[in-house]
C-alpha cells in the first residue's frame, strides 16, 4: 500500500495533537482500550471533555503539563493509504525535534491558530519546510470556531501566508480552515465553512500526489559491512554489503571505488545470500567486485559515466541542535551514511533571521536552532551531491566528539 | 528472542548478513515464566542458523542478588528481568542491544529513537535523545553506556504479519489457534500453568486461543481465536477493534506510564 509519511508542525497550544487525535478518531483508527484509556485520564482533568491529545502525549512530563516534548510517531491507515506521522512539538527550544520529524517527511501541516495568524513559529517551520525541500505544504488554519468561522479571517491568513511561501520558494501549498477541537474540515466536510469549497484534510492527505521519492537515475551506494565468511565453501568469498542509495546496479556494471579512486567491474549482486540480475534503490544487498580492493565501510561504489561529487571543502547550510553554541574551530565528528570522517566548521558566513529571512552577520558563536552557511572542511575528501540534487548524498550530521551528541544537521550546497 | 518481533528481526539480520552468519550472539533473558513451546522454539531457531544463543536467567538473578519475588496471584517477573538484562550488558560489555520493539505498540515507546542511549545505569532519558535526522544514526557512546538500537521501529502490527507470510517464517504454534486450560481475569484469558495457579473464586475452562503477543505466562493473555494459519490470523487483525498490548498484556494496566517507568530503569 502507498505510504505518505507527514509531519504536523505549529506553536505551542495551536492544536497539533487535537488534530493527530482528530484524524485517528474520526477516521476510526483508535482502538478501544486506547479510547479507554483515554477517557480515564481524562477524567482526571478538570473540564471533563474528551481530550484528544492525551492519545499522542505519551509521557508524563507531557500530560502534567500539557504539552508535547518529543516527537512521537504515530500510524494510521484509510482504504487508499497508509500514514506515518510525526507529531512535532511547538515550543522555540524543540524545534531541533521539529527538524528530525521533517527530515523523513514528504508533507508537512502547519498549522495556525487563526486567532494569531501567521507567527514567528510559522515562519522558524516553514523555512525548515523548505530548506529540507519538504515537496507538500499544508496551512491549516486552526480553531475556525472561535472566530466564528469567518471567512474574511481565513483569507487575510492565506495572503500573509502565500507572502512567506513565496520568498521560500514553497510551491506547493494548500489552504484548509479547520477545527481541531470540533471536527470541522478533518474528516468530514465542515458543515459550518459552507465558503470553502476544498477537501476536508484526511481526503487530501489521501489523495495528494507526493511525486516518487526514490531517484534511481543517479546510481549511489555507500558499503556498510565487509562480507567474508571466511569458511571452506566460501574461502575467497569478499561482499561489500549496504543500501542501494539511489540507482540500479547490475553485473557487468563499470565502478569507481571512491574516495580511492580506483576503477573496477561488478561480479555479481546479491540479495540475502542469492544472485539477482539487479539491485535498485532502496533495496539492501550484497555487491561482488572482479578485482580484489581494499575497501571498508564507508567507502562509495559509484559507476564510473556518473560520478557523484568529491571534495573536503564544503559550502553547507547548518541547522545548530545543540544547547551549546557551535565554536568555529572546533573538531567535530561528520557522520555521512555509514562514512565518519573528522571535520571542522570554518567561515561562518551568515545566519538567516527567522522572521525577515535576511542574511545577517553571525555575531559571536552560533547558538540553538540557528540556521547558518558556513564551510566545512574534511579530513579526508567526501564523496556527495549536492542536498538539492540528492538529499541522501547530501545531507551529514556533525557529532560532538566529546559529548558524542549530534549537534548539528548539515546540508551539502 | 522468542516472540513474532524478535524472530522478525533474526530473519532480517540473517537476510543481512548472508551468506556469512550473523555476526553478534542472540540473546534471551530467561524470566522462568516462559511458555514452554517459545523456549524450545528458540533453541531449535539459534541452532539452525548457527547463532551463538546466551541465555540468562531471572531466577539466577533473584538468588545472586538476593531480591524479592514479586507475590499475587499473577506474579510477573517483568520489572526483574532488567536486573538480568543490565547484568548480562556488563557481563558481555555490550555496547549496542538490538530489539524488536515498535512504534506503535504503545505511546511511550512511540517517543524513542531508533538508537536510543542509555547511561551506565540502562537509563532511558526521554527529555535529552539525539536528534534523529534522515538516515542518519548516531551510535558513538562514552565507556559504560550501551545503545538499544529499534530497527522495526517503524513496522505496524500488521507490517510484521504480513512480512511473516511472504517470507514465510516460522512462529512457535501458541500464536495459532490451539486448546489451553485458562482462567478469566479482569476480562482476560490467562492460562493456568505452575505459575498462575486458579483460586475458588476462578472459572477454569477449556478454550480455542492463539496467543497475540508472547511474553511471560504470568503476563501474557490469550484470544479466543480458530484462526489456525497466517491468513487467518491477519484477517482477525484486520478485524480486531483492540491493540496489540491492550488484549494481550497484564502489566502495561498498572499505571498509564508503566512502560515510561520501566524503560527509565533500563528495560529494553
Amino acid at each position: 500500500m502507498d505510504l505518505l509519511r507527514f509531519i504536523t508542525a505549529g506553536s505551542v497550544d495551536d492544536g497539533k495533537s487535537t488534530l493527530i487525535g482528530r484524524l485517528l478518531y474520526d477516521s476510526k483508527n483508535i482502538l478501544i482500550d486506547q479510547l479507554e484509556a483515554l477517557e480515564k485520564s481524562t477524567r482526571n482533568k478538570a473540564n471533563g471533555e474528551v481530550d484528544l491529545a492525551l492519545l499522542t502525549d505519551g509521557l508524563r512530563a507531557e500530560r502534567e503539563q500539557g504539552i508535547t516534548i518529543d516527537v512521537a510517531y504515530r500510524y494510521f491507515t484509510t482504504p487508499k493509504r497508509k500514514f506515518i506521522i510525526a507529531d512535532a512539538p511547538g515550543h522555540v527550544q524543540y524545534t531541533r525535534n521539529m527538524i528530525t520529524g521533517a527530515s523523513n517527511a514528504s508533507l508537512i501541516i502547519i498549522l495556525i491558530d487563526a486567532r494569531l495568524g501567521v507567527v514567528e513559529q510559522t515562519r522558524r517551520h516553514s523555512i525548515i519546510a523548505s530548506l529540507l525541500r519538504i515537496p507538500n505544504v499544508v496551512v491549516a488554519v486552526n480553531k475556525m470556531d472561535l472566530v466564528d468561522y469567518s471567512q474574511d479571517v481565513f483569507n487575510n491568513i492565506v495572503i500573509d501566508y502565500a507572502e512567506v511561501a513565496k520568498q521560500l520558494g514553497l510551491r506547493q501549498v494548500t489552504y484548509i480552515p479547520i477545527s481541531a477541537l470540533n471536527g470541522d474540515n478533518i474528516v468530514e466536510k465542515s458543515t459550518a465553512i459552507t465558503w470553502f469549497e476544498g477537501k476536508p484534510l484526511l481526503e487530501f492527505l489521501e489523495e495528494v500526489e507526493t511525486g516518487n521519492d526514490i531517484n534511481l537515475d543517479d546510481p549511489r551506494f555507500q558499503v556498510q559491512f565487509v562480507i567474508r565468511p571466511q569458511t571452506e565453501a566460501l574461502h575467497d568469498y569478499r561482499g561489500y554489503a549496504g543500501k542501494v542509495i539511489s540507482g540500479i546496479y547490475r553485473k557487468g556494471d563499470k565502478v569507481r571505488i571512491l574516495p580511492q579512486g580506483i576503477d573496477t567491474t561488478i561480479a555479481a549482486v546479491e540479495k540475502a545470500g542469492k544472485e539477482v540480475d539487479e539491485l535498485f534503490a532502496p533495496q539492501s544487498g550484497v555487491i561482488r567486485l572482479t578485482e580484489d580492493i581494499d575497501i571498508s565501510r564507508g567507502d562509495s561504489i559509484v559507476k564510473t559515466d556518473n560520478l557523484p561529487l568529491l571534495s573536503n571543502e564544503l559550502e553547507v547550510l547548518l541547522c545548530w541542535l545543540d544547547e551549546k553554541p557551535l565554536i568555529p574551530g572546533n573538531k567535530y565528528l561528520l557522520q555521512h551514511n555509514s562514512r565518519l570522517v573528522k571535520a571542522v566548521v570554518r567561515n561562518v558566513e551568515y545566519k538567516l533571521d527567522v522572521n525577515s529571512l535576511q542574511q545577517q552577520p553571525v555575531e559571536g558563536n552560533v547558538r540553538l536552532n540557528e540556521v547558518v552557511k558556513a564551510v566545512i572542511k574534511t579530513a579526508s575528501p567526501l564523496v556527495y551531491d549536492p542536498y538539492t540534487k540528492l538529499s541522501a548524498t547530501g545531507s551529514a550530521i556533525l557529532i560532538d566528539e566529546t559529548s558524542n551528541s549530534t549537534v548539528a544537521a548539515v546540508l551539502i550546497k | 528472542m522468542e516472540g513474532k518481533d524478535s524472530i522478525t528481526l533474526v530473519h532480517l539480520a540473517q537476510k543481512a548478513f548472508a551468506p556469512g552468519k550473523i555476526p553478534f550472539p542472540l540473546v534471551h533473558i530467561d524470566t522462568g515464566h516462559n511458555f514452554p513451546e517459545a523456549l524450545d522454539f528458540r533453541d531449535q531457531l539459534a541452532a539452525s542458523i548457527g547463532a551463538t544463543l546466551v541465555v540468562r536467567k531471572v531466577e539466577d538473578t533473584i538468588k545472586q542478588r538476593s531480591l524479592t519475588e514479586p507475590k499475587g496471584k499473577f506474579p510477573s517477573r517483568n520489572w526483574l528481568q532488567t536486573y538480568t538484562l543490565l547484568d548480562t550488558i556488563e557481563e558481555f560489555k555490550f555496547d549496542a542491544c538490538i530489539g524488536g520493539a515498535r512504534r506503535d505498540e504503545e505511546k511511550a515507546r512511540a517517543k524513542e529513537r531508533i538508537f536510543s542511549v542509555r547511561d551506565e545505569f540502562g537509563q532511558w532519558d526521554p527529555k535529552l535523545q539525539r536528534p534523529e535526522l534522515w538516515n542518519l544514526f548516531n551510535g558513538r557512546i562514552h565507556k559504560g553506556e550501551n545503545v538499544r538500537v529499534f530497527p522495526i521501529s517503524n513496522w505496524t502490527e500488521l507490517d510484521i504479519w504480513n512480512y511473516i507470510r511472504k517470507e514465510k517464517i516460522d512462529l512457535p504454534s501458541i500464536y495459532f489457534a490451539h486448546e489451553r486450560e485458562v482462567v478469566l481475569h479482569e476480562g482476560q484469558l490467562v492460562a493456568t500453568s505452575e505459575f498462575v495457579k486458579p483460586d475458588d473464586t476462578d472459572l477454569v475452562m477449556t478454550k480455542m486461543v492463539r496467543y497475540r503477543t508472547v511474553g511471560d505466562m504470568t503476563c501474557t493473555a490469550a484470544v479466543e481465536s480458530t484462526a489456525a494459519n497466517l491468513d487467518e490470523v491477519i484477517s482477525e487483525i484486520i478485524a480486531t477493534r483492540i491493540s496489540e498490548r491492550g488484549e494481550t498484556r497484564i502489566d502495561d494496566k498498572v499505571t498509564e506510564a508503566a512502560m515510561e517507568d520501566r524503560k527509565k530503569n533500563g528495560y529494553f
